[in-house]
């Protein structure tokens, strides 16, 4: 073995990205969550090979003669809904929508959890009092009940969902955030930081926000999955995605009035949800494992090598 | 050394509220950490501050720097009361009081990189352009001994000992006049203390530092002090040129400090009072009456137990050196 002699040193970050590469659940996960990336990137290039854009019903060629959708086959590769519509297509067009929801709607909750964690734990006082009341609250709040009656109150979209899933999620974030920070707040550097005359905005973002890092990556890579779950969960009730536009949820909703004889519109929009909330899981427990060695599992049950 | 003071603490007191008991017995009460403080220190001299751990020695370090509100009392920093100043009125000051801190790990945030940590004192205090910080940074890591390329490493990449010069980087980048130095060297093995002592001593040299070194190790203090102030369960009991302190010892509390420290130079024939600090101090929650000291005191005597002693001059051929204590011992009768 060669000896390598940088001089810029290996911090905590790369050491957690070098255990992250010797998981070979966290390359499987990630290999799964960069293909679904790709098949929302190229969604459109989809529907132009196939000739089938996402919302067109494919009246003659797309449904059978009783009007029952048709299968998988050469014409349309994994089948078609109810109305005639290619499900690939929409499943590639579902992709983005639960991509974007799961990324835009986590990196909220976990920026909003980490910014009032960090300033309930280090103002403390009544300030603290006030932000962690409001936590609770948030907490307590029953999530579908008032999600329902959100969505219906403003009417479902896009930007709706991603509200609401951010707003349900952010306390979480900020509960655990908040205990960090008090613990931190009692550090020496914290100290040392102060006795130079270090501002609240110094103490927060340049001492306190490295120090919650691995908890806020390993959150937002937690709660992704849940976003894209709960997304799914407002678009079957009807709640998300307003159709025509493709979503995994109004697709598995859809697919709940043919289910018996098209077997394949619950199985594929299924098999997409469950496949990328399971990878990134996976890959959420994976980093948590490689930010945090003490949980490294070296001894595992079942004794494979 | 000149006699202009630097810092002036006088009558400093610092509280905390604990909870005591528990369940329906719970209740808040107040402790007070540092009970009514008077010390000055000269421009250019260290003072050594000892006792131990718990008597409110790094308590009172934090009040000097102001990192806790003074609850009663005066600090001066050259001339200037900073008792109740107010953060933006420390700012500016706080170029010029510094502090080196006892843990080399704590001190020091472990996702941060050593360059960056160096730097915050020009970064925070608006010292400098960002393009002038690297080599500001790296002149005082070959100042402080450290090798000016691990710039980019972290502080979880050098040993213990580094890490402090690493602080004491720190505190020294802005040049400031004063640096607490809160057990600088307690937590390092005693082959790198020495190292790291003698680091503070040429850089008080060269850059006319004062400090003021907290220690609970009394020969650590004796190799590096100026002056000595003796401190138990939140006051000053005797305070005294350095060598005074050792060879005409007057409290019986420094007296005992002294015999419970093992001798290197083995002075045969001199009988040393016996070590009466078994246990552990009185909590300050409950100071005794009168002198503090008297339960453990083995000359305390009725007076003792009414009677607060104040910090005085013994002898007048000796003003320098102030005691605290009704019966105090007379030269010889310590060693
Ligand atoms: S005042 Fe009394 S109890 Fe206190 S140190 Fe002196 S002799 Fe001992």
């Amino acid at each position: 073995m060669k000896q390598t002699t940088e001089i810029r040193g290996r911090g905590p970050w790369q050491l957690a990205y070098e255990r992250l590469r010797r998981d070979r659940a966290a390359i499987g996960s990630a290999i799964t969550i960069l293909i679904a990336v790709l098949v929302a990137l190229s969604a459109p290039l989809l529907a132009q090979i196939t000739g089938h854009p996402p919302t067109m019903q494919f009246g003659h060629t797309g449904l059978g003669p009783t009007g029952i959708p048709v299968g998988p086959g050469a014409e349309f590769w994994l089948g078609t809904d109810g109305l005639g519509r290619d499900v690939l297509v929409r499943i590639a067009y579902g992709t983005r929508v639960s991509l974007l929801v799961g990324v835009v709607a986590s990196g909220l909750a976990v920026l909003i959890g980490a910014v009032v964690g960090i300033a309930a734990g280090w103002f403390g006082g009544i300030v603290d009092t006030i932000l962690s009341r409001l936590m609770d609250v948030v907490l307590s709040l029953p999530f579908l009940v008032l999600a329902l009656a959100l969505a219906a109150l403003v009417g479902p979209g896009l930007g709706i969902s991603i509200f609401l899933i951010a707003f349900f999620s952010w306390a979480t974030v900020g509960r655990v955030v908040r205990a960090e920070a008090k613990s931190i707040r009692e550090r020496e550097y914290v100290q040392a930081a102060r006795a130079l005359g270090a501002g609240n905005a110094h103490i927060m973002f340049v001492e306190m926000l490295p120090m919650v890092g691995a908890t806020v990556i390993v959150y937002a890579t937690l709660l992704i999955p849940a976003s894209i779950g709960f997304e799914a969960t407002l678009s079957f009730l009807g709640l998300g995605v307003p159709p025509p536009t493709p979503s995994w949820g109004n697709m598995l909703a859809d697919a709940m009035a043919y289910y018996k004889v098209a077997w394949w519109l619950l199985l594929f929009p299924g098999a997409a949800l469950l496949g990328v909330t399971y990878a990134f899981n996976v890959l959420g427990d994976s980093v948590r494992d490689a930010l945090d060695p003490k949980h490294d599992q070296t001894i595992k049950p079942g004794g494979q090598s | 050394m000149s006699n202009d003071v630097l810092l002036q603490l006088t009558g400093v007191v610092k509280e905390f509220t604990v909870k005591v008991g528990s369940g329906f017995k719970r209740r808040k009460r107040s402790l007070q950490a540092v009970a009514g403080v008077d010390l000055s220190l000269r421009r250019g001299e260290t003072l050594g501050l000892v006792g131990e751990s718990g008597c409110g020695k790094s308590t009172l370090a934090r009040c000097v720097m102001r990192l806790f509100a003074v609850d009663s009392g005066r600090v001066v920093f050259d001339g200037d009361d900073l008792t109740h100043a107010s953060n933006a009125v420390l700012k500016p000051y706080r170029r010029r009081m510094q502090m080196v801190f006892q843990d080399p790990y704590g001190s020091l945030n472990p996702r941060r990189r050593v360059g960056s940590i160096i730097g915050d004192p020009f970064r925070i205090q608006g010292v400098g352009s960002a393009a002038d910080r690297q080599a500001k940074v790296q002149e005082l890591m070959q100042l402080v001994g450290l090798n000016p390329e691990h710039y980019n490493r972290f502080p979880g990449e050098f040993s213990g000992g580094q890490r402090q010069r690493i602080g004491i980087a720190r505190a020294i980048a802005l040049r400031p006049e004063l640096i607490v130095c809160d057990e600088p060297v307690s937590a390092l093995d005693v082959s790198i203390q020495a190292q790291v002592l003698n680091l503070l001593a040429d850089l008080q040299k060269e850059l006319g530092l004062t400090y003021l070194f907290i220690s609970h190790d009394l020969s650590v203090v004796r190799h590096v002090s100026d002056r000595v102030a003796v401190m138990y369960l939140g006051t000053i009991v005797e305070i005294a040129p350095s060598e005074a302190i050792y060879e005409r010892t007057r409290h019986p509390y420094t007296s005992a400090l002294l015999s419970a420290v093992p001798r290197f130079e083995a002075d045969a024939g001199t009988a040393r009072v016996e070590s009466v600090l078994s246990g552990d101090p009185p909590s300050p929650l409950d100071p005794p009456s009168g002198c503090r000291f008297h339960p453990r005191c083995p000359r305390a005597q009725d007076r003792c137990r009414h009677e607060v002693p104040v910090l005085r001059v013994g002898n007048a051929d000796d003003p320098e050196h102030l005691t605290a204590c009704h019966f105090p011992l007379v030269d010889g009768d310590a060693s």
